[in-house]
């Protein structure tokens, strides 16, 4: 590990207190990602992840939310023990977040120009021409015409290209991470296809690292450098991506491995995941 | 949504009803200013002429003391209009910033501000203004300071409703998520979407506060004479009722004519602004 690691999880966990009771959400989970570097954190719904991707940049709100252990360093810093202007520096500045819902996650009453000149203006001051800048993002992320966007409206954009401007929003403030909570999961599967490439490329380029969050084994194989596996918020099994795909260690993750849809197989239907059984064995 | 208005011919129509009233209202404050008689004095008695009936001297009558009531009506527009214009912009104003605390804080603030408001809904509202007023002292000033003191519970309800449901949208997450500030997410990103419920209730609110400026007036409590109101015409003229209809007839019917198209433009804005679901 030559590379210094753009963020560091040790042992974190998250707690939920309610009166209706109390949940863990996140047991001990720690993590690494290095510069550059592409982790996906694959689990299913409940298993934690949007959590431990929230808390990254304390995201979850507090209460009912609560860190009861664990550290987590971004530049040698700890988030837990940031002050607030701390926290809005780092967060889009050196995290950036996609998420699941592009229709909902754009602000209805405002063009693509100031959703993303407001991102820009936050964190690049020193930035003259903002428009200019944005039309290079818009360009970046494969939104034709770009000029002509800047005046469009969320509601004027397709689910996908809705998508992309969220990552020209991300992207725009140059963070060392992106968070991409599930962000193919409400878009058509061509669609799909292309932001994940896209984000490929912008890793490449940008020489960013990627949280990638999602519940489908399917489309961590060409994407991630190293997968990790959360079950009941704790994370099961960490490794390179071919290495788990090939010989998953821990029967959680070989369920999840089974419940990839294959073509040109007789099955007819998926496995089901007993939770019971895991919980009971792990 | 302008279409929509547009194409609603009672808002459309209302709405024409309450521009000529504004531009009643802003001439005849004008000329007030100036100090400039026209079409006469509204104060000017004429005890020979007193109690005539509506006819081509006087076309709307004359009062007790022979003042014209067309005159006074038209220069009692602006008061009325001012008071319930005004009274509402305190009123919704307070209520915009205690909402917009209560529900984007939550918590323990949210519990306090609520249980104030609670609390204040518990008066009758016309009661605690009259003993206010009573207690201030009758003054145009005074009437549209407590009436805005008064009513601004409504607004702060359905403004802290906005702020609470708005607070958990996904654009403000992402917002967050890019670093913006609180007053960054409550103002660009909060307010700007729940403006249009709170605009229509400001315009529903805006006959009430007319109604309970006459309603002040009429009891002697509002704008003082010789200022003429429309509800102090009518005070005025509660005495002569049997043998001068005149004197209560027009004035009532100029605060029934106001108080409806503020009601219909309103509506009309409110039914304009839902969303095609919401009409289904």
């Amino acid at each position: 590990m030559n590379e210094p690691n753009v963020i560091e999880v040790e042992n974190l966990g998250v707690r939920f207190e309610s009166e209706s009771g109390v949940v863990d959400a996140v047991r001990g989970v720690s993590l690494r990602i290095g510069k550059g570097e592409t982790l996906a954190l694959v689990g299913e719904s409940g298993s934690g992840k949007s959590v431990t991707a929230l808390a990254l940049t304390r995201l979850l709100p507090e209460p009912p939310a609560k860190f009861v252990s664990g550290r987590i360093l971004v530049g040698g810093e700890d988030v837990l023990k940031m002050s607030r202007a701390q926290l809005r520096a780092v967060r889009g500045g050196r995290i950036a977040y996609v998420f699941q819902e592009p229709s909902t996650s754009l602000n209805p009453v405002f063009n693509i120009r100031s959703q993303i000149g407001e991102a820009i203006r936050l964190h690049r001051p020193e930035v003259k021409d903002v428009d200019a800048e944005i039309i290079r993002w818009l360009d970046r992320v494969g939104i034709p015409d770009p000029a002509q966007r800047l005046r469009s409206y969320p509601h004027e954009l397709s689910g996908g290209m809705q998508q992309r401007a969220m990552i020209a929003m991300a992207l725009s403030c140059n963070p060392d991470l992106l968070v991409a909570d599930e962000p193919t999961t409400a878009l058509d599967v061509t669609t799909q296809a292309q932001i994940l490439e896209q984000i490929q490329r912008l890793r490449r380029e940008i020489g960013m690292a990627v949280l990638l969050i999602t519940h489908n084994f399917g489309i961590v194989k060409g994407v991630a450098d190293r997968v990790a596996v959360m079950f009941r918020g704790r994370i099961v099994e960490q490794g390179e991506t071919a290495r788990v795909l090939a010989e998953p260690q821990h029967p959680y993750t070989r369920a999840l491995i089974a419940c990839i849809p294959r073509l040109g197989t007789n099955q007819r239907r998926l496995p089901v995941i007993d939770h019971e059984a895991l919980a009971a064995e792990g | 949504m302008r279409r929509r208005f547009r194409a609603d011919p009672v808002a459309m129509g209302a709405a024409v009803v309450l521009v000529l009233l504004l531009v009643t209202a802003a001439l005849f404050f004008t000329l007030r200013l100036f100090q400039i008689p026209f079409p006469a004095n509204p104060d000017l008695t004429d005890l020979a002429g007193k109690l005539r009936p509506p006819g081509p001297d006087a076309w709307l009558g004359t009062d007790n003391l022979g003042r014209d009531v067309c005159t006074r009506l038209l220069h009692g527009t602006y008061i009325s209009l001012m008071v319930g214009v005004v009274a509402v912009v305190v009123a919704v104003g307070i209520g915009v910033v205690v909402g917009a605390v209560s529900g984007y804080a939550g918590g323990w603030v949210d519990n306090v501000l609520m249980r104030i408001v609670d609390a204040m809904m518990c008066f009758p509202s016309f009661f605690l203004i009259l003993t206010v007023v009573a207690l201030l002292g009758p003054s145009l000033f005074n009437v549209i300071l407590v009436m805005g003191l008064v009513g601004w519970t409504g607004s702060a309800r359905l403004v802290r409703a906005e702020f609470l449901s708005l607070r958990e949208s996904e654009y403000v997450r992402a917002a967050r998520a890019l670093g913006q500030s609180h007053l960054g997410i409550v103002f660009r990103h909060i307010f700007p979407n729940a403006a249009g419920p709170i605009f229509v209730t400001a315009v529903l609110g805006v006959p009430g506060a007319i109604l309970s400026e006459a309603s002040l007036s009429f009891l002697g409590l509002g704008v003082q004479p010789p200022q003429s109101t429309w509800g102090n015409i009518i005070a005025d003229g509660r005495t002569y009722l049997l043998d001068a209809w005149w004197l209560i007839l027009f004035p009532g019917v100029a605060i029934l004519i106001t108080a409806l198209s503020f009601y219909l433009v309103g509506d009309g804005l409110r039914r304009a602004a839902q969303t095609k679901r919401e009409r289904e």
